[in-house]
């Protein structure tokens, strides 16, 4: 290419290129190929489809977390004005595995909407070039001699096969986060199956195994932090009973019961 | 010269351009190849800067090839070790 002095060192275009020679003629597939054309925009909307429901899948594990986070915390605290701090230490290291899972579950979403849109796009955008290139084939014709023509279609049609190709690659993209999460979500559901964000009042006969992991997975110092924090807040209320009660180092809050 | 930034479409930049790109390029390649994220996406940042600054984007009507097509813009640095590579994009 003129004026390109050295060596762009990307590959993407290669990988875009090598995409195209798999499709046949280009222009021939945007000329003759209609059903080729559906077949692709059925693709994109199969895999738009499919962002969708890992997103779906997401959503729901995302507000279960939701709901597990917020009874554990009540538990915790009722727990704790009992005085049983070791079972609200164990409400607070489920809690605080629940809140981490929720924070990268949360950001996955926010990851897959953004893939969503942007293949949405993407397609209405490919769909407009393959309607350009109906038009300006019919105008290169009438205004060119069938040699110069020919060419002419070539390369307009190399411009919407490389749009094409590019979607390719998006969706090819967006398939390889989808499974990604897809994993991420039964890993999550293992999880969530073993019990691990079960309130406290719902443990069995596996509570050991579960207890063990749990201290193994939540960081320790955050779920004492979290503690000493809550003993400060039910310190200052109706406490009395509680026993052994370290005062909260003077950043006292209202208690709320 | 034309430029496209995968999955968002293309972009005429002057010529004078393709020097300054593939400078910044080739940069973009040795700090992937040092492992050094941060000087990488430091560098990244200022392509599509360029792309931005200086590019105008293609008339739908407009249907050419590109001389060069930049990587997604949110490229992780793992997915960058498999783009920005040593092998040439534009031979010589």
């Amino acid at each position: 290419m003129p004026g390109l002095g050295g060596r762009m060192s990307t590959v993407i275009k290669s990988k875009i290129s090598r995409m195209l020679d798999r499709a046949e003629d280009p222009s021939e597939t945007l000329d003759y190929g209609y059903q080729k054309q559906v077949e692709m925009l059925q693709n994109v909307k199969k895999g738009i489809a499919d962002v969708v429901t890992a997103k779906k899948r997401l959503q729901m594990q995302s507000s279960k977390l939701e709901q597990s986070v917020v009874k554990l915390d009540t538990q915790a605290r009722q727990a704790l004005s009992q005085g049983r701090e070791d079972l609200a230490r164990m409400a607070l290291e489920r809690k605080t595995l629940a809140q981490t899972e929720l924070q990268s579950l949360d950001s996955q979403i926010k990851e897959l909407e953004g893939q969503q849109e942007q293949l949405t796009t993407n397609e209405q955008k490919l769909r407009q070039k393959i309607e350009q290139f109906r038009t300006k084939k019919e105008v290169i014709k009438a205004q060119y001699s069938a040699a110069e023509a020919q060419v002419r279609i070539g390369e307009a049609a190399s411009g919407v096969g490389e749009e094409m190709a590019d979607l390719g690659l998006a969706m090819q993209r967006a398939e390889d986060k989808t499974e990604t999460m897809r994993a991420r979500a039964s890993a999550v559901e293992e999880l969530e199956a073993a019990g691990t964000f079960d309130d406290i009042t719902q443990l069995g006969g596996g509570q050991d195994d579960i207890e063990r992991e749990l201290q193994e997975l939540t960081s320790g110092a955050e779920v004492d932090d979290e503690l000493e924090k809550m003993k400060a807040e039910l310190g200052t209320g109706s406490g009395a009973d509680a026993p052994a009660l370290e005062e909260g180092e003077g950043t006292q809050k209202e208690g709320s019961a | 010269m034309i430029v496209r930034i995968s999955g968002e479409g293309q972009f005429r930049l002057p010529d004078e351009d393709a020097d300054r790109l593939n400078e910044l390029d080739n940069r973009a390649v040795s700090a992937v190849e040092q492992g050094d994220e941060t000087g990488f996406y430091e560098l990244w940042s200022q392509m599509l800067e360029l792309v931005a600054r200086d590019g105008n984007v293609l008339d739908a009507d407009e249907l050419v090839e590109s001389d060069v097509i930049l990587p997604p813009r949110d490229i992780a640095f793992q997915e960058a070790q498999g783009e920005f590579t040593g092998n040439g994009l534009i031979p010589d």
